[in-house]
């Protein structure tokens, strides 16, 4: 068994794994931190973006590179539409990949990479919420890019990595980065998706067995194990053993793996969610009372939930419970009504809702009060009329590279009464905020990650009991961005072995499987005879008629007519000489001289022209053809050997 | 226990009151709970005195339930809280939300309108759903570590499932009610191939190839649309949930296209509700609905309005829905009292109606109706019988059969008569056994067992490895040996070295070589080809192989010796005792050799 690595970020992870002649990729994770070293997409010409001086190194005069890379204080940006890091293609041809599982819907974003252009014709697992939501954030990428198209595309500044300032030049990989795919290719993509139900087994071509099982984190959000008669292996994505809306994280069916692979933990190791979400509140809270607006970049779905319901409370214990909160997404409409339709997959405090029949989530409460008011783009129909102000505006992109937190930053940058507050966890805020400084605008850093911190997954591990646990290289050392916090790692476990793992890397797994399974037909077993060898161990042959259909094997009674219907025997044990002897005598062969030479025992019959050769564990019996004579010399032997 | 027990309580050659008891493997589970609408007395149940005389808890490891429909479910509160069971019942999430409503509305009218007795009250349905576990479709679920059950999408109505029941290596599929074509709101029933060894389905329309479902559709507006038009009224009687609101979508948008203005009421303060509960389990409708939820709620409907009990007198024409759907009681009866006499008006039963029922009475042509208090109501109306209950038809029992290939099938939930030739179909057609037990007769159905063994690997890939390097010939059957290893927690079949190893033992190889002496001139290999040669032909069916001077039949040796220029040869024939038939056999062969 073979695990290659093919993404460089735990967050966006993206496997394959190798087992029992199956090729199957675990999630498809799309990097997006290339993105902050593009310039943002405005659909409404920007100024200040617009009009950033042009950049080039030091020492190059390169025309081509001419107005790639525009500056803005000590950060350079390319002018080009946003780029991606897709899987690494180069240790595996996606045509041989048969089976694609997906964790969750932020695992996916790199589907139409694999799975389209390819030769890729597998099959693709995920949950009905994962591929419906999931479906969501993919289409709603395609239109927040398409909507500002740019006329060039910037490339030559891949040359000139190295002599770009930081971060720029510490870009990971830059001349793999890939364009964004078109919707032709999503709709392609996500139709290959088969659909499954938590704890469903499905079977992959007769050679394994995969069971989505719930991992907690977001709706439909699933840890994949996958077994065969004898094996088992756990793959462990975003999970989170917090109390939010999805259904709650199933640690039973993880137990006891062979191999636990375990990536996608927290991305603010430090914090904790609860006290980020009490911090969100107040700033909230504060920003409104004085008067100024709060913008929340976030994903069209997730967290975003538990935001709606939890700020429309503390709003109206606040007393600014007549601020509106937009929430502008391409998919913001549908982001709500399937929320509310999925009742299978939430929390059971949730799910008991839909039996009065209620709404699971009281999101649908707040657009019928007018609360939450949700539109497609700033600038539908409708939305200037509804705008007013102070107010809370949810909209995407929270790498603000492109979407209408754009044009909002843009309205609200330089009034120090407004509140821009980070939740997302996937991209470093200052990075973000860097190609629009100076800034008047306050700025508040609340990231809540609801996936497993380091405490957690430990405890998880200890737990779970695999005998091999697989981690990505970096939760074996302290972040990077705390380096003295030497608890924020997978610790040592007794029972468990780790093995590390980074980018590009191809390891072996330590699975041997020396089992399987037959099924004996009933008359196959009445044919047993146990002989028992020694106390609590017996032993008998098996003989019969083998049927391989679906790799499920069925031993069945050889039928009657068949000449090999014989019961073949094993004789074990030592010959003990002296009774052999008797007995040869009491069969009237009284010639036999016996001669022992080293370990063996060699007994001539002279009269009869035959040798018999004793050892420990064989006998040799050497006559001529007189099969009077051998046929008593074996009855005599048989007699005097144990079988089973 | 090879066999599978199949004991119906109700729905053995019968529609109404579904309740199986099925047995296998050392577990007993109960398949539905339904009562018959027909029967005001005990008759209503199924006979739980079949199971204990008292509290049945103990007999039963689980129940479970296909769908909300009351003929499925509507024993459950008297079977769990009079009877008495405190097991697990499992039913899907949108039947665990429905049906406390349905039951609830049944026992209002029973004891409310009929003052009956001795029935289940309010708390107890509620203490019945807290009992209730719910699940996903195709989620495996185990109830106890031997008892593994599966839900498949059903169509039918909302949240309808079928159930794959697995206990040790035994299967069943219990269909519950289901429908093989898709129609306006849900979707058609769906099932793998999981050959089960028992498929028990539904047989409702057993007899019946339904005609194509726009037919019906445009023949039941046609006569809906005429009545209204001459100013009669249309009384269609329907469940809340279920076939109310593909008929309610259907005549919303029949109205919206021909303009039409007679009112449409719907006889419910749960249309609201219940629509509720198809916008919420939308994911269990039709793709179609399903695809556009977000635009348009399908259940939202401009033309049909909520209807009040004053309207019955109302003059002019209108289209009333009323539960309950087989005139049994409640406002349907109500409506139809004062409506039948009118020759003017209509009544649609769009489902199936159990006998006893006025609307079973109607449908067979009864004139009159007498009821219980010597009233006699006649009947000028027209009376239609449209069959939209959405039930598989014989075609699509056949498909379903065709799709899970079971090994047995048991039919229910059907007239005796029709379930006979119905049977006589499936024996025909897939060869396969086909039962129909009557109420409180127990069919029997043994099963192949199989027994699960661990196998060593090297054994198997051993064997896999000979195989391959035959040439291909679809006669040969392949052959495993081995010993079974059999340790007090353990137990596994291994190549004959590795399980001496694995039970610390040595074996003893016993080896005979018999020497026979013949007369062939020439040199020894000559003599080894046409050795050769004569083995094949004497031993058709073995392996003859000539490498190195040594020819090797099976695992039986035989070497030439002697020189060139000697016309005596030694023949030796070597074999161990496990082919001593073998051996023999060649050493028989080479002795009686006279002449080349
Ligand atoms: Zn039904």
């Amino acid at each position: 068994m073979k695990l290659y690595c093919l993404s460089n970020d735990p967050n966006k992870p993206c496997h394959i794994l190798t087992f029992r002649e199956i090729t199957m990729m675990l999630d498809c994770g799309l990097s997006m931190q290339s993105l902050l070293n593009f310039l943002p997409l405005s659909f409404v010409p920007s100024n200040k973006l617009m009009n950033l001086p042009n950049w080039m190194p030091s020492d190059t005069t390169d025309p081509d590179l001419e107005g790639e890379l525009k500056e803005n204080g000590d950060r350079v940006f390319v002018d080009s539409p946003p780029e991606f890091c897709p899987p690494l293609d180069k240790l595996i041809d996606f045509s041989r990949v048969d089976v694609i599982l997906i964790s969750n819907y932020l695992c996916m974003m790199a589907l139409p990479f694999i799975t389209e252009g390819t030769g890729f014709k597998g099959r693709v697992y995920a949950t009905e919420p994962t591929l419906q939501i999931g479906r969501l954030l993919l289409e709603e990428l395609v239109v927040y890019i398409e909507q500002c198209p740019k006329s060039s595309f910037a490339s030559q500044w891949k040359n000139f990595v190295h002599k770009c300032p930081y971060p720029l030049n510490e870009s990971f990989k830059p001349k793999s980065w890939r364009q964004i795919y078109n919707m032709k290719d999503v709709n392609a993509s996500l139709s290959r998706i088969q659909m499954v139900g938590y704890n469903e087994k499905i079977d992959v071509y007769g050679a394994l067995q995969v069971i989505p099982a719930s991992s907690g984190l977001c709706l439909g959000s699933a840890n994949w194990v996958i077994s065969t008669e004898h094996e088992k292996v756990v793959y462990l994505s975003g999970s989170s053993t917090l109390t939010t809306h999805p259904r709650p994280m199933d640690h039973q069916s993880l137990k006891n793996a062979d191999v636990l692979i375990m990536t996608d933990l927290t991305q603010t190791p430090i914090s904790n969610p609860d006290s980020m979400l009490g911090v969100l509140c107040v700033v909230v809270g504060l920003t409104l009372r004085g008067g100024g607006n709060v913008l929340i970049p976030c994903y069209p779905t997730g967290v975003v939930y538990d935001l709606f319901e939890c700020l429309s409370g503390k709003m109206a214990e606040l007393g600014v419970s007549n601020c509106p909160m937009f929430f502008v997404s391409p998919v913001a409409d549908i982001s709500l009504a399937y929320s509310n339709i999925l009742a299978e997959w939430l929390s059971s405090v949730k799910q008991n809702k839909v039996y009065v029949p209620d709404e699971p989530f009281p999101h649908a409460m707040l657009v019928k009060n007018n609360k939450l008011k949700h539109f497609k783009h700033i600038y539908s129909d409708g939305f200037s009329t509804d705008f007013q102000e102070p107010c809370v505006v949810f909209c995407g992109h929270p790498s603000l590279r492109y979407g209408d937190v754009v044009q909002f930053i843009e309205l609200w940058g330089n009034n120090p009464r407004n509140c821009i507050v980070f939740t997302e966890p996937d991209f470093d805020y200052i990075e973000a905020l860097a190609p629009y400084q100076p800034l008047q605008i306050k700025v508040a850093h609340c990231a809540i990650d609801t996936s497993l911190n380091f405490t957690q997954a430990n405890k998880l591990i200890k737990d779970l009991k695999p005998k091999t646990l697989v981690v990505p290289e970096c939760y074996t050392q302290p972040p990077v961005s705390a380096p003295n916090l030497t608890e924020l790692v997978i610790g040592t476990h007794a029972e468990s072995s780790v093995i590390p793992y980074k980018w590009g890397e191809v390891i072996n797994l330590p699975l041997k499987r020396k089992q399987g399974q037959v099924y004996f037909e009933p008359n196959v077993a009445q044919k047993i005879i146990p002989v028992e060898v020694k106390p609590g161990i017996s032993l008998s042959t098996v003989t019969g008629t083998l049927n391989v259909k679906d790799n499920v094997h069925n031993i069945q009674d050889f039928s009657s007519e068949s000449k090999t219907d014989k019961l073949v025997k094993y004789e074990w044990g030592t010959l003990n000489i002296t009774e052999f002897m008797q007995k040869l005598s009491q069969e009237g062969v009284t010639d036999g001289k016996v001669e022992s030479l080293g370990g063996v025992v060699v007994i001539h019959l002279q009269d009869e022209d035959a040798l018999i050769q004793l050892e420990d564990n064989s006998t040799h019996v050497v006559c001529n053809a007189d099969e009077n004579l051998r046929t008593k010399i074996r009855n005599i032997v048989m007699q005097c050997l144990k079988k089973f | 226990m090879p066999d599978i027990k199949v004991t119906p309580l109700g729905a053995g050659q019968d529609v109404g009151r579904s309740c199986l008891l099925l047995s296998m493997g050392g577990k007993n589970i109960m398949l539905d709970c339904g009562m018959h609408m027909g029967y005001n007395d005990e008759r209503r149940f199924p006979d739980f005195s079949y199971i204990a005389d008292g509290p049945i808890t103990a007999f039963i490891d689980c129940v479970i339930i296909s769908h909300f429909h009351l003929d499925h479910c509507g024993a459950l509160p008297f079977m769990s809280e009079m009877i008495g069971y405190s097991g697990p019942i499992y039913m899907t999430h949108p039947t665990k939300a429905i049906a406390p409503i349905l039951l609830e509305d049944m026992r209002k009218v029973s004891v409310e309108k009929k003052g009956e007795q001795n029935f289940f009250t309010s708390q107890m349905i509620k203490d019945c759903m807290k009992k209730v576990v719910a699940v996903t479709l195709h989620q495996s679920v185990m109830v106890d570590t031997d008892i593994e059950i599966k839900a498949y999408y059903a169509g039918h109505v909302l949240g309808a499932a079928m159930f794959w029941i697995k206990v040790g290596n035994q299967s069943v599929v219990y269909t519950g009610d289901y429908n093989m074509t898709p129609d306006r709101h849900l979707g058609a029933a769906w099932i793998d191939k999981c050959r089960p060894d028992l498929l028990i389905s539904e047989s409702t329309y057993a007899t019946t190839i339904r005609d194509s479902k726009r037919c019906r559709e445009k023949d039941f507006l046609k006569k809906v649309h005429e009545c209204v038009d001459r100013g009669g009224k249309v009384l269609i009687p329907v469940f809340a949930l279920g076939r109310a609101q593909e008929l309610c979508i259907l005549l919303e948008t029949y109205w919206e296209r021909m303009n039409l203005k007679a009112p449409i009421y719907f006889a419910l303060g749960l249309t609201e509700k219940a629509n509720n509960y198809y916008k919420m389990f939308i994911t269990w409708t039709n793709q179609k609905i399903r695809k556009t939820f977000v635009q348009r709620n399908m259940f939202d409907f401009k033309h049909i309005k909520a209807f009040d009990r004053q309207y019955i007198d109302n003059p002019g024409p209108m289209v009333v829905f009323a539960t309950p759907g087989m005139l049994h009681a409640g406002l349907s009866l109500q409506i139809f009292k004062k409506w039948a006499p009118n020759e003017n008006n209509m009544i649609i039963m769009p489902g199936f109606c159990v006998q006893g029922t006025v609307g079973h009475k109607i449908l067979n042509g009864a004139k009159k109706v007498e009821f219980e208090n010597r009233q006699v109501v006649e009947v000028k109306m027209a009376v239609e019988y449209m069959s939209f209950s959405a039930h598989a038809d014989a075609k699509g029992i056949m498909q379903l059969i065709q799709h899970c290939e079971p090994r047995n099938v048991l039919l229910v939930h059907g007239e005796a008569a029709k379930m006979q030739f119905l049977k006589e179909k499936i024996q025909q057609e897939f060869s396969i056994e086909c039962f129909n037990p009557a109420n409180g007769e127990t069919s029997v159905i043994s099963t192949p067992v199989k027994i699960p063994i661990d196998v060593s690997l090297p054994l198997l890939k051993a064997e896999a490895k000979k195989f391959s390097s035959l040439a291909p010939d679809p006669k040969r059957r392949r052959t495993l040996h081995g010993v079974l290893v059999m340790k007090e927690n353990s137990t596994c079949l291994m190549d004959v070295d590795e399980a001496c190893k694995e039970a610390g033992i040595s074996r003893h190889v016993v080896r005979f070589t018999s020497t026979v002496q013949m007369t062939d001139a020439g040199p020894s290999l000559t003599t080894a080809h046409k050795l050769q040669m004569l083995l094949k032909e004497k031993l058709p069916l073995s392996s003859v192989i000539f490498s190195e001077g040594e020819i090797s039949v099976e695992t039986v040796l035989v070497k030439v010796e002697g020189d060139d220029d000697d016309d005596q040869k030694s023949v030796y024939v070597s074999w161990t005792n496990q082919d001593e038939e073998l051996g023999s056999q060649i050493l028989n062969v080479i002795t009686n050799i006279k002449q080349f």
